[in-house]
């Protein structure tokens, strides 16, 4: 069903194109005579690298900070109620809406795109990891302390592992925001990167096959980060979490 | 033979429990004294809502009385104890361990061998083997109450507190776990403290049954089971026994 449906789209593209002449969309070929031009200039590479690279830091940079702060947060009612209202004002703020502050701090190029990414990254993070503390059934912890587990035993053989599912949940979905959001930061603070090929083909001459080309390779590598996150899903530890 | 002389292990005096509310604090156990000998197999069984399973949690140092005390060995319980180990309903197992790793998981002070030896035992002993690398969400429901039985006793604990443990299972295997948990206490004999719903189940399992009135819960009557095991569910005795609990609380046997 997938090849046909995805045949199916492409043939509709291509007959409403023929079907208006002077459009500037461009046919189906077009776009992948486009994806063959970048390659050949070594341009295709060059930017999915740097979208990658600065998806990487800001995400890792994002989430290693807030899984372990919004584990701390789930565990403490106290920090919970003192931190919680910060975080649920700071949250709902596109990080698109951070640009102008994150060149008045970075300047233009790649720091200002990761500081974006790592915003994207980090509240939903901490929202996501300190939920999934708060959710665990009491029942695992009244099992932990039990059989003797200190504190900080409790929190990695009971906590950590009672939360793993909802985290790789989190960690996917976390991960595709970070990747709408580099595209997005790349029209703005950068001159490299998919979402800079986009902004720069049109500007120089309407070249809609090179923007249209853009788009496809950013919604496959989108594609392919979280069927790779997907896969972390199925480490055997964490599939009761998945289970129906 | 089926009542224990020991001495007592587990002495719960003047203990009252209430929960707090807007209105008011609902007491929900009220004075209760018991005394548990070493060894003894002890049924707490009441209607749903008699505060039973809040008896045995502040008896595992899992909430606080609001009055009087629980000792053990002449010991205050202030909190849980890795010497007494609770068995929740099928829920307590770890899920993302596996059989093994939940029948090792309170085994961290012993050397590898002595580790792996024991946990072969306690699989054995509750007939899992062939499922040691299983997750539990891969088991049965009574094949998850019978790991996490066997996780309780592979830490050689003195005393069991079993919430209800057999409740979610299906009619026969919930037969067949009884007499289970009757081989393993044999077997070790831990000092077991059972609460359940279930007349027949306290009167087929225990030493004596701990008969509590519904809200608050007060201890209404202990009924003392001297039939030895295993028993025989048409003995003229057992069958006195248990209609003599269904009377206390109320209820006519026939339907």
């Amino acid at each position: 069903m997938l090849p046909l449906s995805f045949l199916l789209l492409v043939a509709v593209w291509h007959a409403a194109i023929v079907g208006s002449p002077g459009s500037l969309i461009p046919l189906p070929l077009d776009v992948v005579r486009g994806v063959g031009e970048l390659l050949e200039q070594g341009l295709l590479v060059r930017y999915v690298v740097a979208s990658l690279f600065r998806v990487t830091w800001g995400y890792l940079a994002g989430v290693f900070l807030a899984i372990p702060m919004g584990i701390v947060i789930g565990l403490s009612p106290r920090l919970d109620a003192a931190l919680n209202p910060i975080i649920q004002i700071l949250r709902p703020i596109s990080p698109l809406a951070w640009i102008p502050i994150a060149i008045l701090w970075f300047g233009v190029g790649d720091l200002s795109a990761i500081f974006l990414i790592f915003l994207a990254s980090f509240f939903p993070m901490v929202v996501t990891s300190a939920q999934a503390v708060q959710q665990i059934d009491p029942v695992f912890l009244h099992a932990g302390r039990n059989f003797g587990l200190t504190k900080r035993r409790l929190i990695h053989r009971i906590v950590v592992p009672a939360v793993l599912p909802r985290i790789l949940v989190g960690l996917r979905i976390t991960l595709g925001v970070a990747w709408l959001v580099v595209v997005a930061a790349e029209m703005i603070a950068v001159s490299s990167g998919l979402g800079f090929l986009i902004v720069d083909a049109r500007n120089a001459g309407d070249r809609y096959d090179l923007v249209i080309a853009g788009m496809v390779m950013i919604g496959l590598i989108g594609l392919g980060l979280d069927m790779a996150m997907r896969r972390l899903e199925q480490l055997p530890s964490t599939r009761w979490g998945f289970a129906r | 033979m089926s009542v224990p002389s020991g001495q007592v292990k587990v002495a719960i005096r003047g203990v009252t429990r209430q929960f707090p509310t807007d209105e008011a604090a609902i007491e929900v156990l009220q004075d209760i004294d018991l005394e548990i000998r070493e060894g003894e197999l002890v049924c707490i069984l009441g209607p749903s809502g008699c505060g039973k399973s809040t008896l045995l949690n502040i008896v595992a140092g899992f909430l606080e009385p609001t009055r009087g005390s629980v000792t053990i060995d002449g010991e205050p319980v202030v909190g849980p104890d890795r010497r007494r180990i609770f068995v929740f309903q099928e829920r307590g197992v770890f899920p993302w361990l596996t059989v093994t790793g939940n029948v090792a998981f309170g085994l961290d002070g012993l050397g590898a061998a002595e580790r792996s030896e024991r946990v072969r035992h306690y699989i054995d002993l509750v007939g899992l083997r062939g499922f040691e690398r299983a997750y539990p969400h891969e088991l049965s429901g009574g094949m998850k109450q019978r790991l996490e039985v066997a996780r309780a006793f592979a830490v050689s604990p003195d005393v069991l507190y079993l919430d209800e443990p057999f409740g979610a299972l299906d009619s026969i295997t919930r037969l067949t776990m009884r007499r289970e948990l009757l081989r393993l206490w044999r077997a070790e004999r831990k000092t077991i403290l059972f609460v359940t719903h279930d007349i027949e189940e306290s009167v087929q399992i225990a030493d004596r049954v701990v008969v509590l009135t519904a809200r608050p819960g007060r201890v209404r009557r202990i009924v003392e089971i001297d039939i030895a095991h295993p028993r025989d569910l048409s003995d003229p005795r057992y069958i006195e026994l248990r209609d003599a609990i269904f009377a206390e609380i109320g209820l006519a046997h026939q339907i």
